[in-house]
């Protein structure tokens, strides 16, 4: 059986044709109890997983999918990673989290094919430049790397952008960051699954959270479709439908549930090798190793939980798009879909224990969270096995809303990324 | 595109329309008796329900505010009020 993965065990196979792979996860029954027991197969689900069983030696563990992994926001999302925040806790998470993508491969020995290819916000005023330049003077002293560019800069890293001044949306420069890039979505979720399963950690699919077991005012576990499972600590780890769990624990939220849209052209040979992001024409896009451009906006206007999307948002992207870039006028779009995403007040995760001892949550990533999965994943294990806040993760408390402590990153996340 | 029934005016385009969150939301009155986490509640927990909705909504267009009875998961719209008529219990401050 071959487990590792590596040129040569590729060139083993090869030469057995392919029998020999083991199993990159098992699909366990679910038993009757665990020590921790998480909802919801996404990357942050996935990845706690992974990190309470190998940084805290708690193997008896599940994570309770209702459909498969990754088949929620990890898989619908445009995989661009950053941490072009602008408030220091902010950076202390985003970039926490990029500097663990940067040896994750490694770590999972799964390629997820993390291509550090560098990312420009575009500012389209010289109002906006002076933001610009404020947002890279803060993330200079946080710590990450940022650079300001001004056109110049900005042409030779997208040499297909309508830089005219005539344009309907003329470019004064950008925040540049060069660390930032993407990584393939289904890989993480993979690379972590098999991770964990490796670890001894159940990964049961196709198994729906129903009810939560409320004994003594606390969380003992959760009635799902396959049955009752307890556990002494549970966390919840469901992006867009933490709202829908939430009532059926007996609380709610600061999150309201909206569509986030995103579509792919048809392939085309190389063109942008950079992730370019606009929040004046409300447009983001990157390239993927297939030659598809990948292209994102904001948020659907009305909040939902169809996984679909409204017209007028895809309509408002791709015109966006097309004033950057006037020679994609002549590309067919190939696919489009939705993700349901858990937008904050304050555009801000939540992590921490919930208003029902033994619930623990991590929820809130928006339209920005699969970034923060390596993060995610390390601080709410952290959470769970020792029962306090990693410093990390301490700003990031539901407390913080009583507490007038909002960490407002409306600009830092303000469209989809 | 999605049409929304505005009381007022008809059914018009959903871009028309600017989302106002839960109907019932009441500001709690009371300067010295209102807990931090009562403010907070009221500030930011949303019902946010999967399903059956009871919202707010303005249609910028005329500039009225009335209350919508809709679906999150298919969208359809069940019922929307003028506040006055059957709008009953919208948790605007009068
Ligand atoms: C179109 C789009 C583009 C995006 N682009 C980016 C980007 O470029 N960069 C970025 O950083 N972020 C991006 N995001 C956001 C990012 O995808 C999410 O923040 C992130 O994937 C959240 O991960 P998660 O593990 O918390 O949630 P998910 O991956 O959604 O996982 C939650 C899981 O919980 C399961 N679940 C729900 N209810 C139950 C239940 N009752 N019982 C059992 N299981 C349940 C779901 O089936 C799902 O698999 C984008 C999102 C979308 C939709
Ligand atoms: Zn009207």
């Amino acid at each position: 059986m071959t487990r590792h993965y590596s040129a040569l065990s590729l060139l083993k196979e090869g030469l057995r044709s392919q029998q020999g792979w083991q199993q990159a996860w098992r699909s366990p029954e679910p038993k009757p109890r665990y020590d921790i027991l998480i909802i919801g197969g996404g990357g942050h689900g996935l990845a706690t997983a992974y990190y309470l069983a190998k940084a805290h030696n708690i193997r008896n563990i599940a994570v309770i999918e209702k459909g498969w992994l990754g088949g929620g926001n990890t898989g619908r999302n445009t995989t661009v990673v950053r941490s072009n925040y602008f408030f220091p806790e902010s950076t202390a998470l985003y970039d926490l989290a990029l500097r663990l993508y940067e040896t994750l491969g490694r770590d999972l020995n799964y390629n997820i094919m993390l291509s550090q290819r560098g990312i420009v916000t575009l500012a389209h005023s010289e109002a906006e430049m002076e933001m610009a330049a404020r947002t890279v003077n803060a993330m200079q002293i946080n710590g990450t790397d940022a650079e300001l560019f001004g056109v110049d800069e900005v042409r030779r890293v997208l040499p297909l952008l309508n830089v005219s001044p005539e344009a309907r949306y003329p470019v004064f420069g950008g925040v540049w960051q060069g660390r930032a890039g993407t990584a393939r979505h289904d890989a993480v979720a993979w690379g972590y699954a098999r991770a964990a399963d490796r670890l001894g950690v159940d990964i049961i699919q196709s198994c729906e959270v129903e009810e939560f077991l409320i004994e003594g005012g606390r969380c003992r576990g959760v009635k799902t479709s396959r049955g009752e499972i307890r556990a002494e600590r549970t966390a919840m780890v469901v992006a867009g439908h933490s709202s829908h769990l939430a009532a059926k624990a007996g609380f709610r939220l600061p999150i309201t549930s909206y569509a986030l849209q995103a579509c792919v052209s048809e392939p085309i040979k190389p063109v942008l090798d950079t992730v370019v992001l606009s929040p004046g024409t409300g447009t983001y896009a990157s390239q993927s190793d297939k030659g598809e451009l990948v292209i994102g906006g904001a948020l659907d206007r009305v909040p939902s939980y169809g996984q679909r999307g409204n017209l007028p948002m895809l309509e408002g992207v791709v015109s966006g798009l097309l004033e950057m870039f006037p020679s994609f006028r002549q590309l067919r779009l190939m696919r489009q879909w939705a993700g349901i995403v858990d937008v904050t007040p304050d555009s801000s995760p939540i992590l921490g224990e919930s208003p029902l001892p033994g619930l623990f949550l991590n929820c809130g990533w928006g339209t920005g969270g699969f970034k923060a999965i390596p993060a995610g994943g390390t601080l709410l294990a952290h959470l769970l096995a020792t029962g306090k806040h990693h410093d990390i993760s301490r700003p990031f408390d539901p407390d913080r809303f009583a507490r007038g402590r909002l960490i407002d990153e409306a600009a830092g996340s303000g469209i989809a990324h | 595109m999605q049409l929304f029934p505005c009381p007022f005016c008809g059914p018009r385009s959903e871009t028309e329309f600017h989302f106002g969150g839960d109907a019932g939301n009441r500001r709690p009155e009371g300067f010295r008796a209102v807990t931090d986490g009562e403010w907070a509640a009221y500030l930011h927990d949303r019902n946010n329900p999967r399903g059956a909705a009871n919202e707010i909504w303005m249609h910028m267009t005329c500039g009225e505010v009335f209350r919508m009875e809709r679906d999150t998961v298919h969208h359809g719209v069940a019922q929307a009020f003028a506040l006055l008529e059957g709008g009953g219990d919208d948790g605007l401050a009068h």
